[in-house]
């Protein structure tokens, strides 16, 4: 079971819920998922169109536990007054803490994360950072409050994977019973099983399925990707090897000849 | 007076922040409230004057990642 801040999931899989093409389909993906936590976010309301309200229904209407998120915000102040309100919104002292430093790259600014989060934590949110794999800030976030880590793969929506792989094992060696989940830049189901074997708790996307050509089939491929590494993982995988090993016993081979064998 | 409400101009004459929500039909929406960068409880909204030139945010719900 997957276990975060004194809550138990049976799911390994958390998903966003923005970009899908319309409500009806979000509603699909996430039940194709299996997910039970939905990632969500506030913006400006118009008087007019009360987009808000209506979501909000829908999100109501899933049953899972919700996520607020406080992404677009560039400062620890934004971060923190965004996170308040999502908490008296939503009603929850979960958030995804997101401060970014950079447009482009969308990567997390870890002084302004770790300042959010000392702060958020003594507030009594649950924080969980977005994050990198830098292991010192790691440990900063733990200090400041932190039960969870949430480093990303790649940068937001680039769908290119786990491409700090070996930095993403050091985390996971490094902090052996902290909930690790992977947030961001996962594209395709093999990328997810990739992180789940590395012995990651759980992985966080949104992109690979809202905007895949069938993003209820896809969630569906997440879900079982997400399900076999983690199986992978506590079954515990083979170490690579330069050189061949056969699979088939050698002895009794038949013509077997000793000069084979070198 | 002018108040800069999500982002854009705005003419109100709301005292108070729990005024303007009633004004833009908010009573009983699903909305969060800030003033100049810091949130406003909703409990706290009657006793948060507004002034010329503040910056007010509503949100609300929305898909996120």
């Amino acid at each position: 079971m997957l276990q975060l801040y004194g809550q138990e999931f049976t799911s390994r899989m958390l998903l966003g819920t923005a970009q899908y093409s319309s409500p009806d389909i979000l509603r699909q993906a996430v039940e194709a998922s299996g997910a039970e936590i939905v990632t969500v976010s506030l913006r400006r309301e118009s008087a007019r169109a009360r987009t808000g309200q209506a979501f909000w229904g829908l999100i109501e209407e899933l049953g899972c536990r919700v996520l607020p998120n406080t992404a677009g915000c560039h400062t620890a102040k934004e971060a923190m007054a965004t996170a308040q309100m999502a908490r008296e919104l939503f009603g929850t002292s979960w958030v995804k803490l997101e401060v970014i430093a950079n447009a482009d790259t969308l990567q997390p600014d870890l002084f302004g994360l770790v300042e959010a989060a000392t702060v958020l934590s003594a507030e009594g949110f649950d924080v969980l950072p977005y994050t990198t794999e830098d292991l010192s800030a790691a440990e900063r976030l733990l200090a400041a409050g932190c039960s969870v880590l949430m480093p990303w793969a790649s940068p937001i929506g680039s769908a290119r994977g786990l491409i700090n792989k070996t930095a993403l094992q050091s985390m996971r060696a490094y902090f052996p019973d902290t909930p690790l989940i992977i947030d961001a830049g996962i594209g395709s189901p093999s990328h997810a099983a990739e992180a789940m074997e590395l012995g990651y708790d759980a992985v966080l996307l949104n992109t690979a399925v809202a905007k895949a050509d069938d993003p209820v089939k896809m969630a569906r491929a997440f879900a079982q990707a997400i399900e076999a590494g983690r199986l992978a993982f506590e079954a515990g995988l083979v170490e690579p090897r330069d050189m061949a090993s056969p699979s088939t016993p050698v002895a009794g081979t038949p013509f077997f000849k000793i000069d084979h064998a070198s | 007076m002018q108040i800069l409400l999500n982002g854009e101009r705005f003419a109100t004459d709301a005292s108070n922040l729990d005024e303007l929500c009633a004004t833009l039909g908010f009573t009983d929406a699903k909305v969060a409230t800030a003033v100049n960068g810091s949130f406003v409880a909703s409990a706290k909204r009657s006793v948060t004057p507004l002034a010329e030139a503040d910056e007010v945010e509503i949100v609300a719900p929305r898909q996120g990642g």
